[in-house]
């Protein structure tokens, strides 16, 4: 079964809504959120936190601790997670699992270690990647798509998986925000070949959208976040869309 | 009121389990090492990871000797996700580790050609009768969240309680005389997930036959 995922960003405990990571808006509590979604029908989430600080442990533990008492679905808390004393802790306070994005493109081999200490089930390693302008392939960029790395990410993702990332959360730079559909392009690419299971991420715009990624872009969950917090489309109604478009969802 | 002890061998997602307990009101307590387990009405073990080293984790805390001894004193064993794969004899994980042995049979990595680990939801084919099953007929009520690369086969089949399907058809819970285990985690599987874990809270409290 395909997973619907909603993402939420928290920027100091509270929900916001990015556009192109850019102008943020505040939508709410995340627990609060995250208990409908749950009853909506959402299969797992993702917390991203944005909070601009440097010591953000306190702040991401806090809300794994908050969300395990009154979610019962997967979850998975990501930014700002640097080491495995950040994962631990994180796991520890109740997140099923933990994304890493930045700290894994400095430090590869953190991905390594976390994944031998606490298993590969619970490390996500996210991909932020944006088309390159000749064409060939698309590049890995940090910070909200503001900062390139130079890696290759269909390489870069390899290389994560063979180091012991469980998942991949892939977001295309290009379509975040735009709500033009994903890439699927970008997502068969790495799909195609990764054998763990990818997360696809970045211009869901409506129902049908979500289907294309499966079929076209053989992604195996599917993740999004304005089209559900601005209450446009329901949980329902997109897994309703991907089922009459055959795709196998949760019931 | 019924006492559920919920082991605490560090390889695993314990914090959920106790919350998912505590809100379908059970009283709930950790156990770290032996002589903190007691007699208690039941006996649960969660987890997430490798087969021998939570053994091993499990011996060195005195806590397989604690659970045969509850077990015997009339303690019901509950097991998720690893914890079910603990209840069996061995595994294929960890040749030469024994497991707890309160249900017959061996754990076998999943032969299949879809990825693994299996991460995500699943629909689960119960047995008629099983107890933990009563009333989740509708494929909504028995869809359940799967993190796993190996599956337990039971010795008897008739301890299998539960199948479902990836790649291959799989035990997704087994059980017998007052054990009960399940592949998936039903404190992550929503209200299908909790309405499981409340059923078998319930059959707690129903006086054993004389």
């Amino acid at each position: 079964m395909i997973r619907v995922i909603p993402c939420l960003d928290v920027d100091q405990g509270r929900v916001v809504k990015g556009v192109n990571f850019v102008d943020l808006r505040d939508a709410g509590d995340p627990v609060e959120l995250a208990a409908r979604y749950d009853r909506e029908g959402a299969d797992e989430l993702v917390f991203l936190d944005i909070t601009a600080s440097h010591e953000k442990r306190g702040t991401i533990v806090e809300l794994a601790a908050r969300t395990a008492e009154q979610v019962f679905i997967p979850f998975t808390i990501g930014g700002g997670i640097r080491t495995e004393e950040d994962i631990r802790a994180v796991l520890a306070a109740g997140a099923d699992k933990v994304s890493i994005n930045s700290a894994a493109v400095k430090d590869p081999d953190l991905i390594t270690r976390a994944s031998t200490r606490f298993g590969a089930q619970c490390i996500v390693v996210a991909i932020d990647a944006k088309r390159r302008e000749d064409g060939s392939g698309w590049e890995v960029y940090l910070n909200g798509g503001r900062k390139p790395t130079g890696l290759e990410a269909v390489e870069w993702a390899k290389e994560v998986v063979a180091r012991g990332a469980g998942e991949i959360l892939l977001t295309s730079m290009d379509r975040d925000g735009t709500q033009d559909g994903f890439d699927t392009e970008l997502l068969a690419a790495v799909s195609g070949v990764v054998g763990v299971p990818v997360i696809a991420s970045g211009g869901a715009g409506g129902p049908d959208d979500f289907a294309k990624a499966v079929k076209e872009g053989l992604a195996d969950a599917v993740l999004a976040a304005s089209i559900f917090h601005d209450g446009i489309h329901t949980i329902a109604e997109v897994k309703e869309a991907m089922s009459s478009d055959g795709v196998e969802v949760r019931p | 009121m019924s006492e559920v002890v919920v082991l605490d061998y560090e390889m695993s997602n314990l914090r959920s389990a106790v919350k998912a307990l505590e809100r379908l009101g059970a009283n709930v307590r950790v156990a770290r090492s032996g002589d903190e387990v007691g007699t208690p009405t039941a006996v649960v073990l969660p987890g997430v990871g490798h087969f021998g080293e939570a053994m091993k984790r499990i011996r060195a805390a005195g806590l397989e000797d604690a659970v045969h001894r509850a077990y015997q004193d009339g303690s019901t064993v509950l097991g998720i996700c690893l914890g079910l794969q603990l209840l069996f004899d061995e595994s294929e994980e960890s040749p030469g580790q024994p497991g707890l042995g309160l249900i017959k049979g061996g754990v076998e990595a999943l032969r299949t050609d879809r990825k693994l680990p299996q991460i995500g939801w699943n629909t689960v084919e119960w047995r008629d009768g099983a107890a933990i099953a009563v009333g989740a007929d509708s494929p909504h009520e028995r869809t359940y969240y799967f993190v796993h690369s190996f599956a337990v086969h039971p010795a008897d089949p008739d301890a299998v309680l539960g199948t479902a399907e990836y790649g291959q058809r799989f035990c997704a819970a087994a059980g017998g005389e007052r054990v009960t285990g399940v592949q998936f985690h039903p404190e992550k599987s929503s209200a299908a997930g909790l309405g499981l874990l409340q059923r078998w809270l319930a059959e707690l409290e129903v006086p054993a036959a004389a």
